[in-house]
């Protein structure tokens, strides 16, 4: 143990000898540079015949993944209204990388500077409190891995003709994430709750001002106020340096940069509770306060954009279920647009509220084909199929769109988004 | 309940939560003071509670709105690069519904509430109470929700009726 230590100071005290010769520029030995007599002239690829790259401060994806992004949709009057697609068809397992999570922004990603920025939880509680951001690094926090889907995923499901977009840009404004923070119900019992709260309205220190109203239900039960994603601290696209993260409920109560929680009797009837993330129905009427993201599932891969090169050929069918409810407990997969179904693997760890991944090898014989996925998660709740929810809910709620995805599979190999059989 | 049972109870209830008894220091500060004053104030809950003081016309407005709001709403407020604000009133339950604030929001108080603190979106927090009055009273007054000429404040406001204020069925709870 003593020599191990003893070794590891003599090389870094030369070391340090030979980065104070460098910094001097003053060089006593030769580095010999690479002479043309090489035994491995072109056998060996270049990369194992030069020293490789620098370190890096902040490690970024190869620059051979540059297609691997975000795709961006914002108003050109107001760039910072509109939103970016995570590239779920490009990725696999279940966690999103940070700089992929997707995007839904009112009026832009503010700068804010942690330390002036403070939550404030007022209104029906025994005394009004502020934390600074520093204070909350020192509360116990607890780390919960979950998707976060905004309420107007797949929207472009409810037009007439499918959209020919890809798997990603058609559905992707769903992440999942490991998020840390303190859970919300530790605050609100510091703040000490009255009787007669029934609900909070979250506000986000955005230039939109996001005001919204979570049921105080929800609070107290699995809220975190998440201060780190996947390890790190949050991103600023995802509500640096502060986020409520709400477990399987739509995405914009998960309000980011979040500066006040107040306790009221009622909901407030904001604009994104009231003109927004509701659905209208067929008879006039709209659904309100539809929190819960239903069971959903999409094939990641094949999809459109991708091929089928070989015909015939063994594909790997992958793809991923979630569920606002609970856990994934069956993918179904089917080839020929729902007629047959046959049960896809289930890749663990089965989370609650959390991305599950599914495969299932499948021989193609170059036949026409329609693939689908079905989820069911244990609540018994089933995906439906596009009639079911249209003849359910109309054509124009907007949001909340959970239906089966079907990629048809050409006899050359082509995939393309079609409604079913 | 036997005793053994409530037993078995009470030691499953501390053993699920991993965080059931969490040691730590509480660092939450007095804000009394803060939570009184206007900027952490801004929510307008439909009764009105917390509308400044201040009033507005719907002739203002219109001046306001062909100025600040209409090169991305459009002149008469019916739509460009961002939503229609007016028409469309009782469209919702016919083949081409249209989603206004004249057609489909149930209260005026979210109207003042989201134009002052998210619009003009280039500008959001720079207009007046007055000016947010008078934005508010003249696209209500376009599709005679109000009448024409009519001058809104914090106590006529909430009083406002809108015409899809029965619209909504909250589906939270959830059964
Ligand atoms: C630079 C463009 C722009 C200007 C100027 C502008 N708006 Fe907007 N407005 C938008 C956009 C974009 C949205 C959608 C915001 C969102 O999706 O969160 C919007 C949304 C709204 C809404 C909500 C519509 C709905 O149905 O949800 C209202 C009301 C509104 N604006 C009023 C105004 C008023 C009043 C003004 C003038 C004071 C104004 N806007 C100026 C771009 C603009």
């Amino acid at each position: 143990m003593t020599s191990k230590v003893h070794k590891n100071r003599r090389r870094f005290l030369q070391q340090a000898a030979l980065g104070s010769v460098l910094a001097t520029g003053a060089m006593s030995l030769p580095i010999v540079s690479r002479s043309e007599s090489s035994e491995f002239p072109d056998s060996l690829p270049e990369w194992m015949r030069e020293p490789g790259g620098d370190f890096s401060n902040y490690g970024q994806p190869s620059t051979h993944e540059q297609q691997v992004i975000r795709w961006i949709s914002a108003n050109p009057d107001a760039p910072g209204n509109g939103v970016s697609w995570t590239p779920l068809h490009d990725l696999q397992g279940t966690i999103t990388p940070n700089g992929l999570h997707y995007e839904r922004h009112h009026n832009g990603v503010p700068k804010i500077d942690p330390n002036k920025h403070i939550l404030l939880i007022d209104g029906l509680v025994e005394q009004p409190l502020q934390f600074s951001v520093e204070s909350l690094m020192r509360y116990p926090m607890e780390s919960r891995i979950c998707f976060i889907e905004c309420g107007g995923n797949s929207n472009s499901g409810w037009r007439s003709t499918p959209i020919q977009a890809k798997a990603g840009y058609a559905h992707g404004l769903v992440s999942n994430t490991e998020w840390t923070g303190v859970p919300v119900k530790l605050l609100l019992e510091e703040a000490g709750i009255k009787k007669q709260a029934l609900w909070v309205i979250a506000e986000g220190a955005d230039a939109a001002g996001l005001n919204i109203s979570i049921p105080l239900e929800k609070l107290l039960d699995d809220a975190l106020l998440a201060l780190y994603q996947n390890g790190e601290r949050i991103r600023p696209e995802n509500g640096y340096p502060m986020r409520l993260v709400l477990p399987g409920w739509e995405g914009v109560l998960n309000v980011k940069w979040l500066r006040q929680l107040r306790l009221v009797e009622e909901p407030i009837m904001s604009r994104d509770e009231t003109a927004q993330y509701t659905e209208l129905q067929t008879d006039g009427s709209a659904r309100q306060f539809t929190f819960i993201n239903e069971a959903k599932s999409l094939i990641t891969s094949p999809s459109l954009g991708m091929m089928l090169p070989d015909s015939p050929g063994i594909y790997q069918i992958s793809g991923l279920a979630w569920s606002g409810r609970g856990k994934i407990s069956r993918v179904e997969i089917s080839t020929d647009g729902g007629e047959s179904w046959t049960d896809a693997e289930l890749h663990g760890p089965i989370l609650d509220k959390a991305f599950t991944r599914f495969s299932l090898a499948w021989h193609w014989q170059g036949e026409y084909a329609v693939l689908q996925s079905r989820a069911t998660d244990e609540t018994g709740y089933v995906q439906p199929t596009r009639e079911a929810l249209v003849s359910q809910r109309g054509r124009y709620g907007f949001f909340h769109y959970n239906a089966i995805v079907s990629w048809e599979i050409t006899e050359e190999g082509d995939i393309n988004h079609v409604y079913g059989l | 309940m036997s005793m053994a049972y409530k037993l078995l109870l009470l030691i499953l209830l501390f053993s699920s939560y991993a965080m059931a008894n969490p040691v730590y220091q509480k660092l939450g500060i007095p804000a009394d003071e803060i939570s009184q004053q206007a900027q952490w104030n801004i929510s307008i809950p439909p009764s009105g509670k917390g509308l400044p003081q201040g009033q507005g016309s719907a002739q203002k407005g219109a001046e306001i709105f062909a100025m600040q709001c209409a090169a991305c709403h459009g002149p008469q407020a019916i739509g460009g690069s961002a939503e229609p604000l007016m028409g469309e009133v009782g469209s919702l339950g016919g083949e081409y519904p249209e989603k206004t604030v004249a057609s489909y929001w149930p209260y005026a108080t979210t109207l003042f509430d989201y134009i002052r603190r998210a619009m003009p979106i280039n500008a959001p927090f720079s207009l007046t109470a007055d000016e947010v009055y008078s934005l508010s009273a003249y696209l209500l007054s376009q599709d005679g929700i109000i009448p024409a000429n009519s001058t809104l404040n914090q106590d006529s406001l909430p009083k406002v009726i809108m015409p899809n204020r029965d619209g909504f069925i909250p589906v939270y709870p959830i059964p």
